[in-house]
């Protein structure tokens, strides 16, 4: 790992540049002036005079030429500055600073949820002899990564809070109001993790080295658990290093359905207002959370895997 | 677990497969092959039920007057939230319109943003990575990380950052999610490709002299088409998902327009009173996503995942 490491953060560093400027070139080049789409706001665009967008442009120095304007915005980025916002006028950094710890805490409940809740369905559903128990296990993540979201939590809020009257429906107080959302967020999550990981269980349970073990008088439990499932542990690993990703992501949804203030809320009012440096901001957020995971999931394989750390050491040394 | 000690099967199960012509049909014919087809359409129930699912939703979306003679539009007043009954099977909502009308009308938008991404993302990313692959070198190396970029970026995020950039309505959400998709078919596109590309044949025609572009478009890509076009099938259930989502979070069709996404958002302010408002849409949109998926699991290989 040593020897990779420095390889992998130039990596981690060129993605992060390259979707810094893949969305200021998504935002500020696209056809549809930057300008007039933040003064109106999402509003109606023609109610805005010339004198404002030309006293905007300026404050932004959108008159300036593009490559000058992408050189600044990249230095102020570097040094951690990520604009202002069109709206509040607050840094983009600070408003991202703010919702962050919700939803961290909601990401962290989720995957708390997701990876034992799908782990526990793939090993069962390849385990069982039961047919009936075996079909039913292996059907439910499909369903999982099929419903909605939005749908899920709506269904939940209707169930749970409002017919049964047990936990809050909105807002984000205390740990009880964390529970709904990350129930929403965990179920397609869980479903990714139980497909994967019960695909790579079969695969792995097909291995000539299982039938060794069984050969050598291992019981069902064990071959499961300590040959099948150490071996089918990677590919479920690289997918929840994706899904950390994709409950940001979710959180937009899931913060809009439970009105939770967060960094999905956040995303969610910078689209509708179309607050593009704040859109950016989070564009960038997203990017650093994928590189972030990534670099964990790498560091994690070879703890997994011995025979990926037994790769990289250099044969001279050893 | 008696699978386990079975030697591993080769998509035995398809009606096409030679393997499983012999026992089936002892002798040559043709109503065996119509009696194959049987056996594996009702050996798979569930496979069945989501094709019948899937052509309803897309008569639904082309011919909706087939299914529902009442006008999404227009409202009853004095028939406001009335329950799932015999005369309004999915109930009305706030302004007394009949939901499954709207359900039904809604099809048509929501399947047709998502064949349009689909489509974006088919498109572009099949050209992406037939040059990459076959150009290879330095245009493979930049098209490849411009890739890794794309995927980089959670999905739902980078449609909101385009979204943001192209303004709100139907088809922009449609290009958004189209573009997020690029990047997986440009990399299984390529992978094909390169395969293909070593190929004696290809080769054969390169000697022959045939230009460049005439060898990739003749030869390469009609041999490398299968595998995008599968994950395209893969792919619809997710946009579809999507697609309702940015719907649901207001960026897709306006207000008096039916559209799955959105009709789910209207009825949330009627939560208590009204379940069927939100619940019913949204079953609609997950049980067609779940009979895209089941499809397309059938299409990517049925023996290797079944159970």
């Amino acid at each position: 790992m040593k020897r990779r490491l420095p390889r992998t953060l130039a990596q981690a560093l060129f993605v992060l540049w390259a979707a810094y400027t893949v969305s200021f070139a998504v935002l500020y080049l696209l056809p549809g002036d930057p300008v007039t789409i933040m003064a109106a706001g999402g509003g109606d665009a023609s109610s805005v005079s010339p004198e404002q967008i030309a006293e905007l442009r300026a404050r932004y120095g959108l008159d300036r030429p593009v490559p000058e304007q992408y050189a600044t915005a990249l230095w102020n980025a570097v040094r951690g500055d990520l604009g202002t916002s069109v709206h509040g006028g607050q840094p983009v950094t600070r408003l991202i600073a703010d919702a962050l710890p919700a939803t961290l805490q909601l990401a962290g409940a989720t995957l708390l949820l997701a990876l034992p809740l799908g782990g526990a369905v793939a090993l069962l559903g390849t385990y069982t002899r039961r047919r009936w128990l075996r079909q039913l296990l292996l059907s439910l993540p499909a369903a999982g990564v099929s419903a909605p979201t939005f749908w899920v939590g709506l269904l939940l809020v209707q169930l749970v809070s409002f017919r049964w009257g047990l936990l809050p429906a909105f807002g984000n107080d205390g740990w009880s109001s964390l529970v709904l959302p990350s129930v929403t967020l965990a179920l397609p999550a869980a479903g990714l993790v139980a497909q994967v990981f019960a695909k790579s269980l079969r695969t792995a349970l097909a291995e000539p080295y299982i039938d060794t073990a069984r050969a050598k008088g291992a019981g069902r439990a064990r071959v499961h658990l300590r040959h099948a499932a150490r071996n089918a542990l990677a590919p479920p690993l690289t997918v929840a290093g994706v899904l950390t990703g994709g409950v940001l992501a979710g959180s937009v949804v899931v913060e809009t359905v439970f009105a939770r203030t967060g960094v999905g809320r956040l995303t969610a009012t910078a689209v509708t207002t179309q607050d593009i440096p704040v859109v950016q901001g989070l564009v960038v957020l997203g990017a650093c959370v994928y590189v972030t995971t990534h670099l964990v999931v790498d560091l994690l394989h070879p703890l997994l895997d011995p025979r990926i750390a037994a790769t990289e050491r250099p044969a001279v040394t050893t | 677990m008696t699978e386990l000690t079975t030697p591993p099967r080769t998509r035995a199960a398809t009606p096409e497969d030679p393997a499983t012509a012999k026992p089936a049909a002892p002798r040559p014919g043709t109503p065996s092959r119509a009696r194959r087809a049987l056996a594996f359409w009702l050996g798979r129930p569930g496979l069945l039920l989501s094709a019948a699912l899937l052509a309803l939703v897309l008569l639904a979306a082309l011919f909706p007057a087939l299914l529902t003679s009442r006008d999404p539009l227009a409202g009853i007043p004095g028939e406001r939230l009335l329950p799932p009954g015999a005369d309004h099977p999915f109930g009305t909502d706030q302004l007394g319109r009949d939901l499954y009308a709207r359900v039904v009308h809604g099809s048509a938008l929501t399947l047709r943003a998502t064949g349009l991404a689909v489509a974006v993302g088919l498109v572009a990313g099949s050209l992406v990575g037939l040059l990459a692959g076959y150009l290879g070198g330095r245009a493979d190396d930049a098209l490849m990380r411009l890739a890794d970029v794309l995927l980089a970026v959670p999905g739902l995020l980078l449609s909101l950052a385009l979204v943001t950039a192209l303004g709100f309505g139907t088809v922009e959400v449609a290009v958004a999610v189209g573009v997020t998709s690029v990047a997986m078919f440009a990399r299984i596109m390529r992978t094909e490709v390169q395969r293909v590309a070593r190929t004696p044949y290809v080769e054969a025609a390169r000697a022959a002299g045939v230009r460049w572009y005439t060898v990739l478009l003749r030869h390469v890509l009609p041999n490398a088409a299968a595998p995008v076009l599968v994950y395209a099938a893969v792919d619809f259930g997710a946009v579809v998902l999507q697609v309702s989502s940015l719907s649901f979070l207001g960026y897709g069709a306006r207000p008096p327009q039916p559209e799955w996404g959105a009709l789910v958002a209207s009825g949330r302010d009627y939560l208590a009173p009204a379940w069927w408002l939100t619940t019913l849409p949204g079953l609609t949109i997950a049980a067609t996503v779940l009979a895209a998926n089941r499809i397309a699991r059938a299409l990517d290989g049925e023996a290797r995942e079944t159970p």
